[in-house]
């Protein structure tokens, strides 16, 4: 393989995984917050037990979801310094922003969530988990933007001497339209995961009739997450759709497989065609649905591949425009299918548990288990449909993947680099599953373990305060931590 | 222009962060065997560390990103030059994070030796790899006229470089030893001092040499003074840990930190990535830098975003400034809270500790 293909493997590579752990971090901080905040009002200490389970499940997650992120940063300048000298000037501002805005309050703040149980006050605690929370949805809105802009490149002009993009509107950079309704997807999507995760481990718990006082509103509260969450992930990829239409009619062509321009246009459930797509053997349609899905109207007219194919060649010279046409049709289908399955479970799931019910059967526990898996299928179909389907471009009209790579980097280095990192993230994989699973069995920790970690201590003592040489207080420094690697 | 001038001051300010903060943290971490000798006192370094590593990781994250917004073209040119270097960097980055989470995790005493390890190797190398990559951006790489940098990995693997890789990573030993004797009580203490006053013999010596050999391959009159300043500042961190006061001695090596990087800063200026074959592939302040629009937006939004980024980082480190001891380490690192079978554990139910919240 030359570096092109090496560079763009270890993009998707890095990239796909790195998004397996940001939804479960995003999703589960809400829920942990949500349920804290339970404890802090209520003062029922089941609140607290359960939030510190499901906290821990979190900070397994939340690590690798960090560090893999450093690589996602460096990766832009190494191997794909074209593309960064390019779009830097425009591109590097939502980074930078992420930076400053988001990264540094969610690590300062879990800093402080993790280690100071027993030094902030319950409200100032609960307040860093919220902070934490705002800081990862700020996070995925800003780089979120960044990908917008490759999507639908706005608010630049092109420097007539240095042929780089130069912003001029940093508004339509942060909220075009596209923007604005992928970071509502996702975001849905991430909340959705959470919950689905949250509804899977109540689940293994409820099976064995451990702690039901803590894994039924648990389980409760995750399936209405999940109702919520895959219905409003439908409606925002259905409004994602339609702008998606109108700004990229090349992706929902690919994403449909559609060659030839329809009007009305039937939605494809499945279709068995030839490899390039081309012709079709076999395929169950439902009719004028496409044209909704892209236009908001039945009979709404639909462009197909070959069209937006002349249109393009028309407009950027001779070349193929066509991303991978087989992959992109069923990553859709893979993203959407995933979606209406949790759709259905959700549904089920609270209908058996209404009014204080709970089943009996093992295989429904099981299949909520089981439904862990839905959220990872969907979320990685998800971006590899929306990357590949930008293909070939970097910049959709503006710049092109092939033209993106650093040139002086050589293949056999972007090979080392993608070995290390497949080798790595594959290590801890392994790793985080294990400690995840186990972590995970061990169940909440007894009601007077969670009370005494909350017991305040000094420096929140406010006797001590004045005490100049308060640190060599030999009593103080006899105390137990209350949260200690 | 002078946006482009704030714009440099800025990084650099992102720069002095990451090495003044991080820079005690990879000390610590570097220190894990030494300083910590047994499984009590490895649990107290890490845990002196543990709530601000992530937050001090940021500052790195942010100068990438800054970098990357404020000059394209010296993110491109140095991200992609120093491929390999970057490589181990972040291999190191992502271990040591995933070490400090998932270190007390485990059961057996071979896990915790195995994360030990991580934690080691992944401090040591970043101490030294920024040196080397700082040493190669201040003595000047080669580079094209379109940017982009022409060498291999013995490049940047030149005697200077090395020698500020040997300087960064003996004043982050200090930097960290010094902190440990700030941080904890006893022992621990004892030992991290000693270290403290070993290593920071040898750095102020290393740094006198590579700095003085900075100055001759390029600077001004005022990154002399800036390079006089952080040995002395070096000096007076050794000379006040001798004196056993570690409070000002951090002071003074954070200090020296700080002059490092402004010094390399200092350096460079107007230049950001020399170039030492083709003068044309000399990236500055100006033909390295965003459009002017761009840099506006940056400005406003780093100059209403730092100040609190900076409060509630700072807030962070008020909230745990007290020392750790080995009496506070619970039994076992997966169960924090329970009651403590060794005897060397007061009573925790005196009736001050049970102000409730």
């Amino acid at each position: 393989m030359d570096s092109l293909a090496l560079a763009r493997w270890q993009f998707g590579i890095t990239t796909v995984y790195h998004y397996l752990f940001i939804p479960i971090s995003i999703g589960l901080s809400l829920f942990i917050a949500i349920l804290e905040t339970g404890w802090v009002r209520t003062r029922n200490v089941k609140y607290l037990r359960a939030a510190k389970f499901w906290g821990k499940l979190f900070l397994i997650n939340f690590a690798i979801g960090v560090v893999t992120g450093i690589v996602q940063e460096f990766q832009f300048g190494m191997n794909w310094s074209n593309y960064s000298r390019f779009v830097g000037d425009v591109f590097g501002a939502p980074l930078a922003m992420e930076a400053l805005l988001a990264f540094f309050m969610e690590s300062t703040f879990l800093g402080l969530w993790i280690f100071g149980w027993d030094k902030l006050s319950p409200r100032l605690h609960v307040a860093c988990m919220w902070l934490v929370a705002l800081g990862t949805s700020a996070s995925a809105y800003f780089i979120l933007a960044a990908n917008s802009f490759m999507q639908h490149p706005v608010g630049y002009r092109i420097d007539p001497v240095t042929k780089h993009a130069k912003m001029t509107d940093i508004g339509a950079v942060l909220f075009q339209k596209l923007q604005i309704y992928t970071f509502a997807h996702v975001i849905l999507a991430c909340v959705l995961t959470g919950a689905v995760l949250v509804t899977g481990v109540s689940a293994w718990f409820l099976m064995r009739k451990r702690d039901i006082d803590i894994f039924r509103p648990c389980l409760r509260i995750g399936l209405v997450g999940m109702l919520i969450g895959s219905v409003a992930v439908l409606i925002s990829g259905d409004l994602q759709a339609k702008v998606m239409t109108d700004v990229q009619p090349m992706k929902m062509a690919a994403a449909e497989a559609l060659y030839n321009t329809s009007q009305p246009a039937s939605f494809s459930v499945v279709t068995v065609g030839t490899l390039d797509g081309a012709h079709e053997v076999w395929s169950i349609r439902i009719p004028d649905v496409l044209s909704f899905m892209a236009t908001g109207s039945f009979g709404g007219k639909v462009e197909g591949i070959n069209d937006v194919q002349a249109q393009y060649t028309q407009l950027y010279g001779p070349g193929d425009y066509r991303p991978d046409v087989p992959v992109t049709y069923w990553m859709f289908r893979l993203m959407v299918g995933a979606g209406l399955v949790l759709l259905v479970v959700s549904i089920v799931g609270l209908w058996l548990t209404r009014r204080g019910r709970m089943p009996t059967s093992k295989w429904v526990w099981r299949l909520a288990m089981l439904s862990i898996v839905g959220p990872y299928v969907g979320n990685a179909s998800g971006w590899v449909f929306t990357e590949l389907g930008r293909q070939p471009w970097t910049v959709v009209g503006l710049f092109k993947t092939a033209d993106s790579l650093s040139p002086n980097v050589s293949a056999g280095e972007v090979l080392t680099s993608l070995i290390v990192f497949t080798a790595l993230y594959g290590v801890l994989a392994v790793v985080e599953t294990r400690l995840f699973v186990k972590f995970a069995k061990a169940g909440p920790i007894s009601e007077k373990e969670a009370l005494d970690s909350v017991t305040l201590r000094p420096p929140d003592d406010p006797d001590d305060v004045d005490n100049a040489d308060a640190d060599e207080d030999p009593a103080d420094s006899e105390r137990v931590l209350t949260f200690a690697y | 222009m002078w946006l482009n001038q704030l714009w440099f001051v800025l990084i650099a300010v992102l720069w002095i962060g990451y090495f003044v903060l991080e820079g005690f943290d990879f000390g610590v971490g570097a220190l894990l065997w030494i300083v910590g000798r047994d499984e009590r006192g490895r649990r107290v370094l890490i845990n002196t560390i543990g709530p601000v590593w992530d937050g001090n990781e940021v500052w790195l994250l942010t100068a990438g990103g800054a970098t990357f917004a404020a000059f394209p073209e010296w993110y491109a040119t140095l991200f992609s030059g120093f491929y390999l270097p970057l490589l181990i960097i972040l291999v190191c980055l992502i271990v040591r994070g995933v070490a400090f989470e998932y270190r007390g995790k485990g059961d057996s005493d071979k896990w915790r030796r195995n994360w030990d390890l991580a934690i080691l190797v992944s401090s040591w190398l970043p101490a030294l790899l920024w040196g080397v990559a700082f040493g190669n951006i201040v003595r000047g790489v080669p580079l094209d006229a379109g940017h982009n940098f022409t060498g291999n990995l013995f490049t940047l693997l030149n005697p200077f470089s090395l020698m500020m890789g040997a300087t960064t990573l003996l004043l982050f030993l200090t930097h960290g030893a010094i902190y440990l004797a700030l941080k904890t009580t006893d022992e621990v203490r004892a030992r991290a001092r000693s270290v403290a006053v070993r290593a920071g013999g040898a750095a102020v010596a290393v740094m006198l040499v590579t700095l003085s050999w900075e100055q001759g391959i390029r600077g001004s009159a005022v990154s002399a003074v800036v390079a006089a300043l952080a040995v002395i500042a070096l000096a007076g961190a050794w000379w006040l840990t001798r004196r056993g006061r570690d409070g000002w001695a951090f002071l003074a090596s954070a200090v020296s930190t700080l002059l490092l990087v402004v010094g390399w800063f200092a350096a460079l200026h107007p230049a950001v990535m020399p170039s030492t074959t083709d003068p044309a592939g000399t990236l500055t302040l100006t033909s390295a830098a965003s459009g002017h629009y761009t840099l506006v937006v940056m400005s406003w939004v780093a100059l209403a975003l730092v100040p609190f980024v900076v409060a509630y980082q700072a807030w962070s480190y008020w909230v745990f400034r007290r020392r750790i001891s080995t009496r506070q380490m619970p039994s076992s690192p997966t169960r924090a809270s329970t009651t403590h079978p060794t005897t060397d554990l007061t009573d925790l139910t005196t009736p001050r500790d049970r102000v409730s919240g």
